[in-house]
This record gives C-alpha cells, structure tokens and sequence, in this order.
C-alpha cells in the first residue's frame, strides 16, 4: 500500500497492465494490427570446438513473404549469439535488452560473461568437427527453408568457438529468385503531370566547409 | 404451455455462448491461376504447389482441367471441393457430348460453371475459377468467377493465393491502367506467355502458397499445347 | 444424430515411397487413447489384393468401418469372376468420393489413407485425407510424419533423382520410423512394413525397430 510515510517501490520487470484493455478493444472490434513473424527454422548444435548456430531468413505476415533476407542470429556478446524466432519485434528487442545488460555486466565486472556458469568442456565421442557441423547445420536450415512454407530463402551460420565468433551471412541461397524475361521500366511520361509549379530560387552566396570524415566508433 | 417453455429453453440453452468446432468442412490449400485472352487465343497458367497449413502435400499439381479442345479451367481454393467439382464438370462434358455430337463452346462452358456453383450456393464449393478458351468466332476469352457462381468476362484474370498481388499488375501491363497517353493494342501470343512467367515468379516470390512450378496451356484453334516451367521451391 | 466429433482411439504417421518397380508403405502399430498408449498391436496396414495396400491413421474405429466396406467389395469383384481386379487408382478413387461425402455431411471418417499399388505397370502412391483431399506424389507422410520423415523422404529421393531399390526404399522408411519414434510422442518402436511389385502383397510385422540410445547421456539439464 502506497501511503506518504511507505512510498510505493517502483516493481521492475514487465507490465501487464494493458492486457485487459487490449482484450476489451479487440471484443470491440479495434483488434490489434498483425505482428511480423520471423517463421521458424533455427537450430544450434555444439561441435568439438564450440558452437553452431544456424537460422533461414524469411520473415513473414501472414501468408505473405515481407522480409526475404532477414537476419534472425542475434548479437549478445562476443562470445555469445542467440536464434530467434516468433514475433521479429520481440525476438530483436529482447535480444538488444540481454545484449546491453551482459555489456553492462561485463563492464561491472571487468571480465567475459560467461554463457552458462558450471559450462563442462568434457569432451564428447558423437560431437562433430567443425566441418561436418557445418554441414548438419546446413542441411537442417536447408530441410526447413524447402520443406516449410513459414521459412525460406537462405541459410545463415554462426560458428562460435573461444576465440570469438564468425556470423557467415548467407552461407548458401536454397530458395533462387527466378529470372525474368520482361522489362518492367516505365518511359517517362508514364505519369500524368497535373499541375506544375516552378519555384525560382536565387542563389546569393555558396560557402563549402569541409567535413572531416570520422570512423564509426565500433569497439566495444 | 410447457411445451413452448420446453422450446424456449433448448433455444436459450443451445445459444448460450460460442460452441466449440473441432471439424471444418474446408481447407485452403493455396495456388494461383492466371488467364489471359488474345484476338485468337488465350493463355492460362497454375502454379503446382499444393499445400495445407505450413505443408506441403506435393510440387507437382496441376490445377489446370482441359474441359474440351477449346477451353481449359483453372481452380485454386478448397482441393477436395475442386475434385469434386471438376470431376462433375467432366462428366457434364461428356454427357453434353453424347448427347448433341459436338463439344461444348467455351460461353456455354461459362455458363454452365455459373450453374453448378451456384446449385450449391449455402454450401458452396471453396473454389477461384478461372476459365479460358476461345469462343465460336476463334475470338479469345476469360471468365472468372466467384466460390458461388458469379461470372465476369474479363480479357485478363488472376484467381486464388497470389490474385490480390498479380491483378493491379496485370491491369497496369495488359489492361495499361495508371499509364499516360496509352494507346490500347491486343497483346501478341508470345508478350502474354512472357508476362504469365514472369508474375508467376513475382508471385512465388512474396506468396507461400505459391512456387514449385508452372503449367502453362496455350489454346488457339488449332488445339491446345502444354509448357511447364520451375518457380523457387522454398 | 451420432457424428464423430473427434477422433478417439488414433494411429500416428503412415510413410510411403515409390522404388523401381512398386511401393513400400509402413506405419507403427500403437493405438493411441488421447495421450494413453493404449492398444500397442493396432495393425494399420491392409492387403486389398495383389496389387493394392492400403496404410492408415487418425482415428482407428473410422479405419476398421472402411476395411470391411473394402473387403466386402473386393469379395464382390471376385465373385464376378471376369478377370478384373480392383485397381490402385480406382480404390483410391473411390475412398475420395467416401471420405468427401461423409464430410459433405458433416459427419467425417476422421482418418486420413495411403494408397500403394502397381496399375498397369505403373507404380501408384497416393494420399486422401477426412475431407476428401487426395493426390499422388512419389513420398508421402501423414500425421507427424510430415513434418518429420516428409523432408528427409524428399531429400533422399531428389538425391537419387527418383531412382531407387526396394532394398533402399526400406532402408530409407525404416530410418525414417526410427526418427519419428524417438521425436514423435504418440508413436512405437513396433511397426508394420508392406511392399507391392508384380510379384504380390507381403506385409510383414509386427517388427521391433533397433533403436539406439547412446546420445541419452550427452543430454544435459534435466538432472
């Protein structure tokens, strides 16, 4: 109870007050807008020297393709990448909050965050090399984008091992545009000019100041 | 007295809320059709995926029925509905055939889908039919129709998955909507064939329920020759 | 008005692959009773006659009711004695007009059928399901299994390019079953396997599958 002598303490976490408003709207007929899908095909397997993760890149809405090259492998921390699939939105904001809360981990504790804390290293007789990974990754990604209408397009690895990790993006297109026969260009005048209005403008005076090119800040 | 009671009791008892359904007589089961007509031919083309839900049952379906020499329908929608319905239609054809020695005109044809769909107008048969031929002048024609038996005669038409996203780009390049100063010409053979192709490709491109493949018929007078092509499979 | 509603005692998945020369079609013999492996020699595999077998799944009760409108019209063929024999496409055919009219009535076989069979030197492999949805394709995989064996069904006979032995044929169905029991919850490690060439029908089983487990101990976070 909130009161001027007990402050209410702010309650982290998620807030689920808008659920039942949600609910209500959508009885009366406002339903919500249809969310982006990344589809599903993701999988992760761990080979002798680390781990393989591997996702296709079609994202849908409903039934219709809206993203034929999306990138569903997501950046945690060097060390650490993550496959989403479900709502594109959720799956990228998510995975952007764990990426900066790790980073600001690792800067409180000065050190590498480790993905799991009792991790065993043991190693295992069925474990693949890296190649042979690779290729069990591959063909898996390769039987969802064939097989399953929600994914498609191409495969995209990520071969994690403890010297960093390698986001090979594609690895393979699977799904092939075909090619056209026609040109689809439009001759100028296509379009009907209805009015035109031509808006003379002086110049008085040209200044050019040169801008130092500056490289991206990219460590971290 | 009671009885009404009775009556209006099971009456309230039976809408009491939204009844749980476990069994649909439908399925959409996807594909495309597109058609074209000329001054003495018409083209129609299916894609060949057939698919439920995120599956698919097999690349290589046909949804293109040759009903007579000159005329060819395409159905996309409900597949146990258009083997059904097809399968009725085939046996119209015969029985027209046997009965008057000659095969059924495309406009009679037309008419005739008209007739069977709408026969089943409260249950009707989920199906986008797309009907090319050539008439009885050698005149090309399309006809598409709606689940329960509207018809249009149209120069050009796509139907099923795919139709919201090829019909404004056929009314752009064939129908030469939304162009300036453009003088209205009949499409040769070949540009209709080429155009099919290549909205096919466009199709399978953004639509999941379309790809795998193309089956094109070519009806002029002098029969009908089939082309098959590949479309992404993924 | 008595209508099935939903399906109560069901069968899993029923593959089926084309081979040089005929057809291979297996299923696993459990019957399941919702989430209860209840009847574990459930037999869903049928010799219809020598150049026809029959796989299904779904509800078993729907499947039964069938058989014995399948036998009684094989019987009758045979009795009139000209020669003919029911044909793969006309079973297949025929299932098609039963399963849509029963859903055209709202009152559905809740079971869905693999059709094998060799018809005039051509080998037949085709599927129907409750609605009446129906056609043929060289792999086919129902219920779980076409999610599970139907890609790498796919897969084997794009990489043979439609060209192999009985002996491959089995090998691949086998391989595929093995997968769907050790992912498929509602399936069993006893199954049924049929072959159709011009030689006949043999359906053999019930077979135990070899199964391995060796991985089971690599598995980590469920201690």
């Amino acid at each position: 109870m909130a009161s001027a002598v007990v402050p209410q303490l702010p309650v982290g976490g998620f807030s689920f007050e808008n659920c039942k408003r949600n609910a209500f709207l959508a009885s009366k007929k406002f339903p919500l807008p249809n969310a982006k899908k990344t589809g599903t095909t993701i999988v992760g397997i761990t080979y002798k020297d680390g781990i393989i993760l591997g996702a296709d890149t079609r994202a849908t809405e409903d039934t219709i393709v809206s993203d034929k090259n999306c990138s569903k492998i997501h950046y945690l921390a060097p060390n650490m990448y993550c496959c989403g699939a479900g709502t594109a939105a959720d799956t990228e904001m998510t995975t952007k909050l764990i990426s900066s809360q790790l980073e600001l981990h690792r800067l409180n504790t000065g050190r590498v965050v480790p993905v799991c804390t009792n991790y065993s290293i043991a190693a295992r007789d069925p474990e693949p090399m890296l190649e042979e990974g690779k290729v069990l990754v591959r063909d898996a990604i390769a039987a969802g984008i064939l097989n399953d209408l929600g994914s498609g397009s191409n495969v995209d690895l990520c071969v994690i091992t403890k010297d960093g990790a390698q986001h090979i993006r594609p690895l393979e297109n699977i799904g092939i545009r075909g090619e056209k026969q026609g040109s689809y260009r439009y001759k100028k005048g296509t379009t009907a000019v209805l009015k035109a209005n031509i808006i003379p403008l002086d110049v008085t005076d040209t200044l050019i100041k040169p801008v130092e090119a500056e490289p991206m800040d990219t460590s971290g | 007295m009671e009885l009404t009671m009775q009556f209006k009791e099971n009456i309230l008892s039976d809408h009491k809320g939204p009844k749980q359904t476990y069994f649909s007589p439908y399925a959409d089961n996807g594909g495309s059709i597109v058609a074209i007509a000329g001054e003495d031919y018409a083209v129609i083309a299916s894609d060949t995926r057939l698919s439920a839900g995120f599956s698919i049952y097999t690349r290589e379906q046909s949804k293109l029925y040759k009903l007579s020499q000159k005329s060819v329908l395409g159905c996309a929608g409900c597949w146990c509905d258009i083997l059904t319905f097809t399968r009725l239609l085939e046996a119209r054809m015969k029985m027209y055939e046997n009965e008057h020695h000659k095969q059924m005109s495309t406009p009679a044809i037309a008419q005739l889908v008209t007739t069977m769909l709408y026969y089943k107008r409260f249950f009707p048969y989920y199906i986008s039919n797309v009907l090319a031929g050539i008439d009885e002048e050698g005149r090309g024609c399309v006809y598409s129709y709606d689940p329960i038996g509207h018809c249009e005669k149209v120069q050009y038409r796509t139907g099923g998955s795919s139709s919201a996203l090829l019909q404004p780009l056929l009314d752009n390049q064939i129908g030469l909507k939304n162009i300036q100063d453009a003088t209205p010409v009949s499409i040769v053979k070949d540009r209709a064939i080429a155009i099919i192709k290549d909205v096919f490709i466009s199709a399978a491109e953004r639509d999941i329920y379309t790809g795998d493949g193309i089956v094109m018929h070519v009806i002029t007078k002098d029969g009908i020759t089939e082309e098959k092509f590949p479309l992404r499979t993924d | 008005m008595e209508r099935t509603l939903q399906p109560i005692t069901t069968g899993t998945s029923v593959l089926g692959v084309k081979f040089d020369g005929g057809v291979v079609i297996a299923a696993d013999t459990l019957g399941s009773y919702g989430s209860l492996a209840r009847f574990r020699q459930c037999q869903r595999l049928m010799k219809v006659n020598d150049n026809i077998i029959l796989g299904a799944g779904g509800d078993y009760a729907d499947y039964q009711f069938l058989t014995s409108v399948i036998e009684r019209k094989v019987i009758d063929e045979e009795c009139l004695g000209d020669g003919f024999n029911l044909k793969p496409k006309s079973l297949y055919s025929w299932l098609t007009r039963v399963l849509y009219n029963r859903r055209s009535r709202f009152d559905p076989l809740w079971s869905t059928y693999v059709v094998g069979g060799l018809q005039d030197d051509d080998v037949f492999l085709g599927y129907v399901d409750k609605l009446g949805t129906a056609f043929e394709a060289p792999t086919i995989a129902t219920g779980y299994g076409a999610y599970i064996a139907q890609p790498l069904l796919r897969d084997h006979w794009e990489k043979n390019k439609g060209k192999q032995t009985v002996e491959e044929a089995r090998n691949l169905i086998l391989s595929c079953l093995r997968i769907l029991f050790y992912r498929d919850a509602r399936s069993l490690d006893k199954y049924q396997i049929a072959t159709v060439t011009k030689d006949g029908v043999t359906i053999e089983g019930p077979l135990v599958l070899d199964t391995s487990w060796d991985i089971a101990d690599v598995i980590r976070g469920y201690e």
